[in-house]
């Protein structure tokens, strides 16, 4: 059992070797190579622009159900009026950020390690090699480049619309007194925390790019194997998103003095 | 031209090939052949690096490429083309963008001059007009059609071929045959083909070799191999089992 365990850690220690190692040559790679603009648009064609219903949907649902939490904890201790700035801060510098990245890698990790999965059990990825093509420079740096353009777009769509939801139930369901709602929401929203989540959606979109290309590459044979590699890239790739956001929080923080 | 010395690969602890010893020069057309499951694919994809050895050497114009990684032996890999099992066409593209993927970010060629090369590639291999077409509408035979017009399209100086003709009728295997003759002669390239159908060896192949036990355990001609005494090259040829063998 001791053993099993031990060859868990060190599996999962080099996994994230690996995966380190193949986030540094797409880097090198995005950094020297041309990539192709057509690539790149289509990537971000399927991960920005089809990704954008349920991250709407997520982020407005998300805004409305804090508000009328906050709301209702808020009325008791008569600080309505402060609703909307919580929900602001929480909306930009938090969920909207975590809430996309985790929705952006239900579907495009998963996407990302079926397709890349399915072109190695048949095959396709040893044509790429054998046709003087760098896997990396044709299948990751794409993906990578595209998610990290088009993940804080995401967030921003996705905070703008939390926030646009929350003001509606706010103030004509809940009777929240709008203009000064919204002067306190600007007051204390601050550069700072938009900052944070900038940084980090750009930050979570690379996530999700590499460990779907990561789990992809390293698919197992046959069909079974680009399911395990699907199922694996959503859920590692949700993990190390949460986790992250956790030291990125204390981190970004101290930076842009938002805690 | 293209040269092994004590070539070894294991996967896990099974053995795939220990020490094996070939050589083949350019312009010829060699068929390796061997029981299913013994190392061919292994063994030729090595010689492209698309697997490392464990040990040995893969000598290409002299030029060891074992130790070489992945962009280094882009260099190398363009003196390359690969016919594919299963064809391995990329499913995203049609039929033209498959040809001429080679040229994708080649800015020296014009899209009009790629569009005639695959247009090119394609009349070699007797299929015209389907360049519109998407893999998954092609049949078995056309996909390996359309694998080699791949393979040949940027005029490569060797040719591999991984089980050709497996799953195709006697008709259409025929068809490839010819082709792989057809683009030898067109082309002059080093042709390597890795086959158990002995039809398709006797027809295509100058010279044969088979892989038994992990190593190349006889080579010659189509006709020293065909009329070998050897009892292993000979159960193989007529395709006579071990009854020890069969387990129900």
């Amino acid at each position: 059992m001791i053993s099993t365990l031990r060859d868990r850690v060190i599996n999962g220690v080099r996994g994230l070797g690996r995966i380190g190692v193949l986030a540094g040559e797409a880097m090198s790679s995005a950094a020297t190579l041309k990539v192709s603009g057509r690539d790149l648009l289509y990537q971000a064609y399927f991960i920005g622009v089809k990704s954008q219903s349920v991250v709407l949907i997520t982020g407005a649902f998300t805004g409305m159900v804090l508000a009328a939490q906050t709301y209702f904890q808020f009325h008791k201790v008569k600080l309505d009026s402060a609703t909307l700035a919580v929900v602001s801060i929480s909306m930009c510098s938090e969920l909207g950020p975590v809430l996309t990245g985790l929705m952006v890698a239900g579907r495009v990790g998963a996407a990302i390690a079926a397709e890349i999965g399915t072109m190695r059990v048949t095959e396709q990825i040893d044509a790429l090699r054998t046709l003087a093509t760098h896997p990396v420079d044709y299948l990751v740096v794409p993906r990578l480049l595209a998610a990290h353009i088009v993940m804080p777009v995401l967030a921003v769509e996705s905070i703008a619309v939390g926030i646009g939801a929350a003001y509606l139930l706010a103030v004509h369901l809940l009777g929240i007194e709008p203009a000064y709602s919204w002067d306190q929401m600007v007051k204390h929203t601050t550069v700072g925390d938009m900052g944070v989540g900038l940084i980090k959606s750009v930050i979570f979109g690379g996530i999700v790019a590499i460990v779907g290309c990561y789990k992809g590459i390293n698919c197992r044979e046959g069909a079974e194997g680009v399911g395990h590699a699907t199922t694996e890239a959503v859920v590692y790739s949700s993990i190390t998103i949460l986790i992250s956001n956790f030291f990125l929080t204390l981190l970004l923080g101290k930076i842009f003095h938002t805690i | 031209m293209i040269e092994t010395r004590q070539l070894r690969k294991a996967f896990g602890s099974n053995p795939i090939l220990d020490g094996v010893d070939l050589r083949i020069e350019k312009g010829e057309s060699v068929v390796i052949i061997g029981r299913s499951g013994g190392g061919k694919s292994v063994l030729l994809k090595h010689l492209i690096g698309l697997i490392q050895p464990d040990s040995g050497s893969v000598r290409i114009a002299g030029e060891d490429i074992a130790g070489l990684n992945e962009r280094e032996l882009i260099r190398v890999r363009r003196r390359f083309g690969m016919l594919f099992q299963g064809a391995a066409l990329f499913d995203s593209m049609n039929v033209a963008a498959n040809v001429g993927f080679a040229f994708r970010n080649d800015k020296a060629i014009s899209p009009a001059e790629v569009a005639r090369r695959v247009s090119e590639a394609l009349e070699m291999v007797e299929l015209h007009g389907i360049e519109k077409k998407m893999p998954s509408e092609l049949s078995g035979g056309m996909r390996k059609r359309v694998g080699l017009a791949r393979a040949i399209v940027y005029r490569p100086e060797i040719v591999l071929y991984d089980e050709p003709t497996t799953g195709l009728d006697p008709i259409v295997s025929d068809s490839i045959d010819q082709l792989i003759i057809r683009v030898r002669e067109r082309l002059q390239v080093t042709s390597i083909v890795v086959t158990h159908d002995m039809r398709s060896a006797r027809r295509v192949g100058q010279r044969v070799m088979m892989l038994h036990q992990k190593r190349i355990h006889a080579t010659g001609t189509p006709e020293e191999i065909f009329n070998s005494s050897d009892p292993i090259v000979q159960k193989f040829i007529n395709g006579i089992s071990d009854p020890k063998e069969i387990t129900f």
